[in-house]
């Protein structure tokens, strides 16, 4: 009988067809254990100094602002009559914003079985969880006594009241801290094979303690990866919601109040769509000079940066309908105030902060059009960087510009960020930095065992990968 | 692996998660008992200048507890009498006991006697006796019977939760303006509810919660 089974061996199809593959030059799996575990294994670059030791310094600026502000109280930051909220508000939504990408990447792109998410993924939600942690820094510290923060969580107490579970600010209080722990676990989760190869590749004992203590016994056996398998997809379905949830309730920190510029019902999406818009942004900014400096350029290729600079585009296009919008529903509703708010940003005195906006986020990602300048590193690279600045200037737009013009007018002023202001947030970058770098040199920056999975090899059906020869 | 970690660190995990909860538990209960003002400040009793006994004055004599805090049906604060009040009877009783001579020399010079206050509520707490005695809240419900004590004592908590115990549910704790001063009233919970609720309605008396009823 097999001798009448027909030959079913079918033609490739034509090389035009064929997708660029994820791993690029037909890397071997071996080889990309060896170039990623290197990054930890080997000596510490001398760029790496130069960027830890400045990030270090940052951050102990950081340490130095805030402890100066939780001695000397809030009136070290510009926050005045009407502008009660400054930067400290702005850069808790910029921070928090950026640290959606990783979400989004792990999370979504998981679920939608989008490949190439694997040689970004455990960059970005490093990421995600160190800019988190930026973001918290402002909320915690803005309620001017710091010790007074665990009133915020429903503990029962002496004073028999509860936090006020109407105000979105409790919300969010739920909201970043869910969105941090489960992050925080999706990381680890994903971190877990590799921890067990870095591991086995130890060759010190602290190493083989450490990284023993953290791959939890991994040992690659069927029933471990079985199980890692459900845990990170249940974990993956509990992160999609949560992508979505955190930046539209911090957004209704805004959209709840009352304030013209502030109480549309376009503010979750539009927050959402602009916090991935700003996380692809610095995930680009991060990985475009890294690939370089590390190596990874198989790895992490130009279909990567390609793929990322066209999400890029296509929320930074949705946040320049939600821009348009604001201005046509502030025209529509008739209302003297909302009109009054959108002219302002344009033409009043922080015109210059909403032009800024307006250049680096709406126009600034539409020559992601061309395939030209998505494949050109240095275009791309200073486009992410604008990016970032310009939802910088988004939530300076939003905050400051609808603050600075009360209903009296005999109470409208002008914001002047201090001192402190701009160290605390310069600060904010260098433990960002520190952490960053830290994660690159003592933990895998690519998922070995995702990436291998999406090689060439690994797939049966190309003519490089398969149970041939009978090894598996 | 078994070369990093020996056998006996399998159940390590098991060990420091009871450990952690034990230790979790212990702390949480002992805050929560020690450092809570229930604990801290009920029991509270200090030696005043001068050993004046409430048991006696306002428990054996009957004195009114007016005839001495007489603002308190006026003012937000239940004044500490003058040393004159005091001399009113005591220039007749007692007029050369040694336990009264920093009485009598208040009286003389006007200066203060320095008694020891107990009875505090943190600067933040806006608490205005009059409106309360004056809608039925017995000095009771706040100092226990001081008519039974003879040097005063703190005996409830002033915590925030003592306060909106009643603030949340008045009708338990307000009864007739002429049984105010009447610390040792004894009556039913059916009788109180009924009348607790009629003077609820009667009075327009509101279960204030928001934050200014208190902190203004």
């Amino acid at each position: 009988m097999a001798s009448t089974v027909p030959d079913l061996k079918v033609a490739p199809p034509p090389r035009e067809l064929e997708r660029e593959p994820l791993v690029a030059n037909n890397r071997s799996i071996g080889w990309i254990s060896d170039r990623v575990a290197g990054i930890v294994e080997g000596k510490t670059p001398m760029w790496w100094w130069m960027a830890f030791i400045p990030s270090a310094l940052g951050a102990a600026v950081l340490g130095a602002m805030l402890l100066y502000q939780i001695s000397v109280g809030v009136g070290v930051w510009g926050n005045q009559h009407p502008v009660m909220w400054g930067w400290d508000i702005i850069n808790f939504v910029w921070w928090i914003g950026i640290g959606h990408a990783g979400t989004l990447i792990s999370a979504i792109l998981c679920l939608l079985r989008q490949r190439w998410r694997t040689a970004v993924n455990r960059a970005a939600e490093a990421m995600t969880i160190f800019a988190v942690m930026c973001a918290g820094i402002y909320p915690a510290l803005h309620v001017g006594r710091v010790w007074f923060d665990w009133w915020l969580f429903p503990i029962p107490t002496a004073n028999a009241i509860w936090p006020q579970f109407r105000s979105p600010l409790m919300w969010d209080v739920f909201a970043v801290s869910t969105y941090f722990t489960v992050s925080a676990l999706f990381w680890y989760v994903g971190l877990v094979p590799d921890l067990a190869v870095m591991r086995d590749r130890a060759r010190t004992k602290i190493r083989k303690f450490a990284y023993g203590l953290f791959a939890l016994g991994w040992t690659g056996s069927n029933r471990h990866w079985s199980n890692y398998e459900k845990a990170y997809l249940i974990l993956a379905g509990l992160s999609t919601p949560l992508v979505l949830s955190v930046h539209s309730i911090v957004s209704l920190d805004f959209a709840v109040s009352q304030v013209p510029g502030w109480h549309t019902t376009i503010f979750p999406p539009y927050f959402v769509a602009g916090a991935i818009f700003s996380g692809f942004g610095m995930v680009l900014t991060l990985l475009v000079p890294l690939r370089q400096m590390l190596k990874l350029e198989d790895i992490i290729t130009m279909r990567h940066i390609d793929l990322m600079c066209k999400v890029t585009l296509a929320t930074g296009s949705i946040v320049a309908y939600a821009y348009g919008m604001e201005f046509f529903i502030a025209w529509y509703s008739g209302s003297e105030y909302e009109r009054f708010a959108f002219i302002n940003r344009a033409i009043g005195p922080y015109a210059w902060g909403y032009w800024a906006m307006i250049i680096c986020n709406t126009i600034v990602p539409q020559i992601f059009w061309f395939k030209r300048f998505r494949n050109n590193l240095a275009i791309v690279f200073i486009a992410s960087i604008l990016v970032n600045i310009g939802m910088w200037f988004e939530r300076f737009v939003i905050i400051v510009i609808s603050l600075h013009r009360d209903y009296l007018p005999s109470s409208w002023g002008y914001f002047i960020p201090t001192p402190v202001d701009i160290l605390t947030y310069l600060g904010t970058f260098g433990m960002f930095f520190t952490l960053f770098l830290l994660f690159l040199r003592f933990l895998p920056m690519i998922a070995i065992s995702e990436v291998k999975a999406v090689t060439p090899q690994a797939d049966p059906h190309h003519p490089a990968g398969g149970a041939k020869g009978g090894h598996h | 692996m078994s070369d990093i970690f020996p056998k006996w660190t399998n159940r390590l995990p098991l060990k420091i998660a009871i450990g952690a909860l034990v230790v979790a538990g212990t702390l949480t209960a002992g805050i929560t008992y020690y450092l809570t003002p229930a604990y801290g400040r009920v029991g509270y009793q200090p030696i005043q200048p001068v050993p004046f006994s409430h048991e006696i004055h306002a428990g054996q004599l009957g004195i009114d507890c007016r005839y001495c805090h007489d603002a308190v049906e006026k003012s937000w604060f239940s004044n500490i009498p003058s040393a004159t009040t005091c001399l009113n009877c005591h220039n007749q009783v007692l007029k050369d006991d040694s336990r009264l001579e920093l009485i009598r020399d208040s009286a003389k010079t006007g200066k203060p006697v320095p008694w020891v206050q107990i009875h505090k509520v943190p600067d933040y707490v806006y608490f205005n006796h009059a409106v309360h005695v004056n809608r039925g809240v017995s000095c009771v419900e706040c100092h226990g019977k001081v008519n039974h004590m003879d040097e005063v004592r703190q005996e409830k908590s002033f915590t925030m939760s003592f306060c909106l115990d009643c603030h949340r549910d008045p009708a338990q704790h307000i009864r007739h303006p002429k049984d105010v001063y009447n610390l040792d009233l004894e009556i039913s919970p059916e009788e109180q509810k009924k009348m607790g609720t009629k003077f609820v309605h009667d009075w327009n008396v509101q279960s204030l919660q928001n934050c200014s009823a208190c902190h203004r």
